[in-house]
């Protein structure tokens, strides 16, 4: 089992989301007695009772004078059981971008409802990101049960309208748990509480500590991007020639036959060096230098793939775009795309569809993508790009759009369709040209 | 299957190598801050492995404030000689000598870092500077991302931070503006320990827990030295300490502690009920957003 769990959390505001996490790091006695006493003494200044636990992830001054949101801040506690990051978004959730900042890597995400409220549209638009984005788990938090009078009928109510949203989303049974709390006063957060028996599942913090982490798939074909050739130079190692990466799928033996994408040339891979020494295998996740057979020319930006299980080489690319950006994208614009190592320049040839969160449908031919919204596009490169569909690897299917004159990262992108409510009947990522849109989803005119 | 799965210093230790690499991939002149303390000192062992067996890519930038521990200067000269580096070192003490600092009424010369560390940003042109700045140290840097643009000012405008996502970096920046980059951001100090210990890392023995003169003020056990000495109703003692962090004399304090191995430190660490800032540091005591104020003018 692995001892280190990524997750986000996501909700609506006031749900309690930083109540939350503060009483997890509360409750599993994170924080340190220097910044609860200055939580004491701000909840004090402001003239509350008892401490307001929210402040202990409330970061910046502009956001505790404010009530404006800079972004995801990151928070690290650890149990005996296991290590966590959390990804906290917290304020105006409202904004896409932070629920996907945060979702981008994380390996559950624990999402909140108000139970007087239930499931509404922002816990729809968030799940639907999540998916989108291919978090594996969820936890879906009641909280504020204290405030129903510990109703088991309200929260079996959510529980069963939020599983079916979910498995409609593509989440599998098990990989959705419901669990009723109060970040306030604690129930079900950490301790196990009195005033809900007739539930016997876990409290937030054993789920988080027993829930299985999906490991790097072992069994994926062989994917690294070469970050940096490892050239000494040095009178010891005259010849040395490696090629330095994270890799970003399955894994690598001595032996193996590898094929280096864009330029197709093939090799066997004769090494697998670190600074600990030569390695008898490496997997996923691994920062590795690898060494192959023959001198070929492989620099920054190339891929190593395994040989016969390759990713599409192709400079046409049909994706899910979350627009980041103030200034909305319209066809036609020129910008860099970012995929693993490389970055090529590239051009919006086509608005497909755009995400309705609010109806889970999706509305044809927008004539622009605004800041939050994620919609299907058509992308041409300027070169041929080995590309594998964001649902076959988080890795090696995601990649940034970057403007190309100030730098800014204006949109997160995955190559296919992940979600299923977005494929349109879509047969493949890479096939821009027969991709033809079709309205069988509840379609609404584009504006 | 021989593959393990990485444990969390193993990620940990993979990551900030990714992080190494996408920079010497992506920038024309990459700096790694090294004081000699225990953050930089792992923060250079990381970049020696990234990069082995070949020489690391990048200089070494040391803002001297003229206030530290001998112990620390002897243990970073030493390191920059054994592993054959460039290290560069900007004095603060020179800024002062020719006006363009001035010394601070109270002594305390960490604020005073700033601008020799942009003015060696500009003289050099370095593009990306690494520090090993971590985010579980305080509340403002919770929110700082690996890649921290800042602008040609060497100001952080948080506003202007890009969102990152997955592991895919951005760092392109203006002609004049540069790149943090913090390879040991999802560290907390109890990994730091924990892979200093795995690695057998050597640090300065300040960091152990040994004898020394010290005096109490505003809480905290101060050395004597160039920074200052005790004053009137401060009384120098002897005590078993030890430092957490270790920065400017002057505001850095010791812990009354008899760790004085990695064992004993670490088991220290796991049972502290106090930040290592808050522990020692008088310069994050200032305000609620002292770190924050400081890192927008261009500190760390
Ligand atoms: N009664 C009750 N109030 C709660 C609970 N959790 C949070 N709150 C309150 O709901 C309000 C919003 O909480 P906050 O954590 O700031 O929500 P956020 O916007 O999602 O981060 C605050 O007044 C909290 O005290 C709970 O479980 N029960
Ligand atoms: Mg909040």
């Amino acid at each position: 089992m692995s001892d280190l769990l990524r997750l986000a959390t996501a909700g609506s505001v006031d749900d309690g989301k930083s109540t939350l996490v503060g009483r997890l790091l509360y409750d599993t006695k994170s924080v340190l007695a220097d910044t609860l006493d200055a939580v004491h003494r701000a909840s004090a200044d402001r003239g509350l009772a008892t401490p307001d636990l929210s402040l202990l992830v409330d970061g910046l001054r502009s956001e505790r004078e404010q009530g404006i949101t800079i972004d995801v801040a990151y928070r690290y506690f650890a149990t005996p059981k296991r290590s966590f990051v959390l990804a906290d978004t917290p304020g105006h959730v409202q904004y896409t971008r932070n629920t996907v900042t945060g979702a981008s890597t994380a390996q559950l995400a624990v999402l909140l409802v108000d139970a007087r409220k239930g499931v509404i549209e922002q816990t729809r638009r968030h799940a639907a990101v999540l998916a989108l984005l291919g978090v594996p788990r969820l936890v879906l938090a009641v909280n504020k049960i204290d405030l129903v009078d510990y109703d088991e009928v309200t929260f079996s109510r959510i529980a069963k309208e939020f599983t079916a949203h979910a498995t409609a989303l593509g989440y599998t049974e098990d990989s959705v748990v419901e669990i009723p709390v109060s970040a306030l006063a604690g129930d079900n957060v950490v301790e196990k509480s009195a005033n809900t028996p007739w539930y016997s599942g876990p409290t937030l913090l054993e789920h988080l500590e027993n829930v299985p982490v999906e490991p790097d798939p072992h069994d994926a074909p062989f994917r690294f991007p070469v970050q940096y050739v490892i050239r000494p130079r040095t009178a010891e190692h005259l010849d040395y020639r490696g090629y330095a990466g994270l890799i970003a799928a399955g894994t690598v033996k001595p032996g193996d036959e590898v094929v280096v994408l864009p330029s197709g040339r093939r090799s066997t891979v004769t090494k697998i060096d670190t600074a600990d020494g030569e390695l008898a295998e490496a997997a996923a996740g691994q920062s590795v230098t690898l060494l192959l057979a023959d001198e070929i020319d492989i620099s920054r930006g190339d891929l190593i793939s395994v040989a016969g299980n390759e990713p599409t080489v192709t400079d046409e690319l049909d994706a899910t775009l979350c627009w980041l950006a103030e200034k909305p994208l319209r066809a036609g614009a020129r910008v860099l795309v970012k995929h693993g190592t490389r970055t090529v320049q590239a051009m919006v040839t086509d608005l497909r569809d755009r995400f309705d969160e609010q109806t889970l449908s999706s509305v044809d031919g927008p004539s622009s993508l605004e800041l939050n919204e994620i919609g299907r596009v058509a992308l041409r490169l300027a070169e041929p790009v080995p590309l594998d569909d964001y649902s076959f690897s988080r890795r090696t299917g995601s990649f940034l759009v970057i403007d190309a004159s100030d730098g800014s990262t204006l949109a997160a992108g995955l190559v296919g369709a992940p979600l299923p409510l977005l494929e349109n009947g879509v047969e493949s990522c890479t096939g821009g040209s027969t991709a033809t849109p079709d309205d069988h989803a509840l379609v609404s005119p584009g504006p | 299957m021989t593959t393990a799965t990485l444990d969390t210093l193993g990620r940990l230790e993979s990551e900030a190598i990714h992080i190494f690499r996408e920079v010497a991939g992506e920038f024309d002149r990459p700096v790694i801050l090294f004081s000699g303390g225990k953050d930089s000192t792992l923060l250079l062992h990381l970049a020696i492995k990234a990069f082995y067996p070949a020489p690391v890519p990048f200089p070494l930038l040391h803002v001297d404030t003229g206030h530290n521990f001998d112990e620390v200067i002897e243990f970073r000269d030493r390191v920059v000689a054994q592993h054959g580096l460039r290290l560069e070192v900007a004095k603060v003490q020179d800024w002062i000598d020719d006006g363009r600092l001035e010394e601070r009424p109270d002594g305390t010369r960490n604020p005073l870092q700033t601008v020799p560390l942009l003015d060696s940003i500009t003289q050099h042109k370095f593009d990306a500077v690494f520090g090993g700045g971590r985010r579980d140290e305080e509340r403002a840097r919770a929110k700082e991302r690996i890649f921290s643009l800042r602008t040609a000012f060497g100001q952080w405008d948080p506003k202007r931070q890009r969102p990152e996502l997955w592991n895919l970096y951005n760092g392109r920046h203006r002609a004049g503006e540069h790149v943090r980059v913090f390879p040991l951001s999802n560290w907390t100090e109890l990994d730091v320990w924990n892979y200093i210990e795995r690695e057998g890392i050597e640090l300065p023995d300040i960091y152990y827990s040994h004898e020394r003169e010290v005096f109490l003020r505003d809480g905290m056990w101060l050395a004597e030295g160039p920074w200052g000495k005790a004053r009137d109703g401060e009384t120098l003692q002897r005590k078993v300490v030890r430092y957490r962090t270790v920065g400017d004399g002057s505001c850095t304090g010791a812990v009354e502690s008899d760790a004085a191995d990695i064992h004993a430190v670490i088991a220290e660490v796991a049972a502290s009920r106090l930040t290592e800032r808050g522990a020692t540091r008088a310069d994050d005591r200032l305000s609620e957003a002292a770190m924050e104020d400081r890192k927008r003018e261009g500190y760390f």
